[in-house]
């Protein structure tokens, strides 16, 4: 069971500000999903290998330099809501 | 509804600008939403460009509708989320690059569930899009904006995105075809990701040889995306899938998985599904039925892993480099209130639960176990392989439900993914093609095949497709 003070932990975590509306409909919600996903309790997977991706994956490397892909400071920071000169603008730490 | 070898013959005579002309006037006139942004200036001016220098590619002059979250150079693309509002990507994803170079023009950019994260196409900030065969039912998602364009005549061809249906659902809920290939066989690099291990690009057409001619131009391996596969085995770069298209299923042999015809399955449906198997017997097909004993944890199995990817990969909208910003106060609370005002209901909640699922002491029991029973869900799909080339059963358990009827209920929403969601887990390709109609909506059925056989499902479909008449009904009035 999620509790109002569970909630408020996980959107401190990811970074999502509640009000005490969402907290009231979302808790509800979400024990209501997270009833329905305990229903894997009842499947052995004892010895089963998890599997994170479907294909054989390697590393793909590259030389460290610009090239196919990269875009000019210009386009980068062409959607940026708050700049200053050639940098991204960003809220103060404390 | 024009397919695209009729548009090419009619450019003989006519114009790409006649074309796009015709495609703009109707969505101008519709009431589908199915569009959040119409390229109706750049659309027009690349058609008199096509006209003029006679250009003669594989799509030169034609149009094509574009899911909002794949990135087209100087066109607003928003994932249907307030936070993603006004952002106009500074580059192309490799199938837009494809596509321009096969000479297709962008009409515009389809609506869906915001982020991708919905069956209904109605958690979309910009409204909901409605079905051409009833106005006032959803058309599937979360591609609903492309299904419904094509399926209204907006646009002969559309591509979307699928991670756990989203493809498939809305051409089943639209009675036309949409194709979900393997995982890797076309670059992700330009889809803004939702949930990265599950999703692919997918293509929606009217009939089956316009899905695959569509599919030719965009598949293949691009090395911005570390997943696009380079295979040297497979016929992946010689784009000759279009030679798969043989009216023939003679010896071909089709595994049943009685899983997904349970009692949750609309009648209609069942009927129409397997009356279609009836008919590729009929033309020298072979059925059996086939055991996937865990289908049932498939759909938790899904939503675990889809969930915690998206609480990752959703990260990156924090208001600092594109998209909504707001007051600025210290960095923790201006992130926290930038996504608070930014997503929807569906995308926080989903965020909430991939977060809980992964963080410390839930790890194990949710996303881990997830991702184990994603191994038994693939096993019983290779088990079955053994025995059969393809797959058969419904794409959703219902058709297109209303406007309204499921979106307060999660799980209700969700347990319509039933039948999609273990394509995705598994990698493996499925296409749904129209099968037949319940009370006056369409159905779709799905033919799921091995990794890189395409060409297996893209025959059986097409096979069906030149034997039967489902797909040559359209909605009254378009």
């Amino acid at each position: 069971m999620i509790t109002k003070k569970d909630l408020e932990h996980i959107g401190w975590l990811a970074r999502l500000e509640l009000s005490d509306d969402e907290k009231e409909k979302y808790t509800p919600k979400l024990n209501s999903v997270l009833d329905y996903f305990n229903e894997l309790d009842e499947v052995d997977t004892e010895g089963v290998e998890p599997t994170y991706h479907v294909l054989q994956l390697y590393n793909v490397f590259r030389d460290d330099e610009p090239g196919i892909g990269s875009i000019t400071q210009e386009e980068a920071l062409s959607n940026a809501p708050k700049k200053q000169d050639e940098f991204f603008k960003a809220p103060r730490m404390m | 509804m024009a397919t695209i070898n009729e548009l090419k013959e009619s450019m003989h005579s006519g114009s790409s600008e006649e074309i796009v002309a015709e495609y703009l006037e109707r969505i101008e006139k519709s009431k589908l939403n199915a569009f959040i942004t119409v390229a109706k200036e750049s659309a027009i001016n690349r058609a008199r460009e096509i006209d003029s220098k006679g250009e003669k590619g594989m799509f030169s002059g034609i149009p094509i509708a574009i899911k909002d979250n794949i990135s087209t150079k100087g066109i607003q693309t928003t994932c249907a989320s307030k936070i993603l509002s006004g952002y106009v990507p500074p580059y192309d994803a490799h199938v837009i690059e494809r596509l321009k170079e096969a000479g297709a023009i962008i009409i515009g950019k389809t609506n869906m569930d915001e982020f991708a994260m919905g069956t209904s196409t109605e958690t979309s900030f910009y409204g909901p899009t409605r079905n051409p065969w009833d106005m006032e039912r959803v058309p599937g998602g979360s591609s609903g904006g492309s299904a419904a364009a094509v399926a209204g005549g907006e646009a002969p061809f559309s591509l979307g995105s699928d991670t756990g249906g989203s493809v498939r659902c809305p051409a089943s809920f639209c009675g036309i075809v949409g194709l979900k290939p393997t995982y890797g066989v076309i670059s992700r690099y330009g889809l803004i990701s939702y949930a990265n291990s599950l999703e692919q690009i997918g293509s929606f057409a009217t009939c089956v040889r316009d899905v695959t001619m569509l599919f030719d131009v965009i598949a293949g391996h691009d090395s911005r995306d570390s997943t696009s596969v380079d295979r040297i085995d497979t016929h992946l770069d010689a784009r000759t899938y279009a030679s798969a298209l043989v009216n023939d299923v003679k010896g071909l042999k089709i595994g049943v998985p009685e899983e997904y015809f349970d009692e949750g399955t609309d009648k209609g449906v069942e009927n129409s599904v397997r009356d279609a198997i009836n008919t590729l017997e009929e033309l020298g097909a072979k059925s059996q039925i086939v055991m996937m004993p865990h289908t049932k944890y498939a759909l938790s199995a899904y939503y675990i892993i889809a969930m915690s990817e998206a609480s990752s990969n959703l990260a990156r909208f924090d208001g600092m480099r594109y998209g909504l910003r707001t007051e600025d106060s210290d960095w923790h609370t201006t992130f926290s209130q930038v996504r608070a005002a930014g997503f929807g209901d569906e995308v926080k909640r989903r965020i909430m639960l991939g977060t809980y699922a992964l963080s410390a002491g839930y790890h194990d029991r949710y996303y881990l176990k997830a991702l184990k029973i994603r191994t038994l869900i693939k096993q019983d799909f290779e088990l079955a392989f053994k025995d059969v080339d393809v797959l058969i059963a419904p794409t959703m358990p219902y058709p297109a439900f209303k406007i309204g009827e499921k979106i307060d209920d999660p799980i209700s929403l969700y347990l319509s993914d039933v039948d999609t969601v273990p394509v995705n887990l598994a990698g493996v390709p499925s296409i749904s093609v129209p099968c037949g109609f319940s009370g006056g909506l369409p159905i779709g059925m799905q033919i799921i095949g091995k990794h890189f056989d395409e060409a297996a499902i893209l025959r059986t479909a097409f096979t069906f497709e030149e034997n039967t008449d489902f797909h040559n009904k359209t909605p009254e009035g378009m």
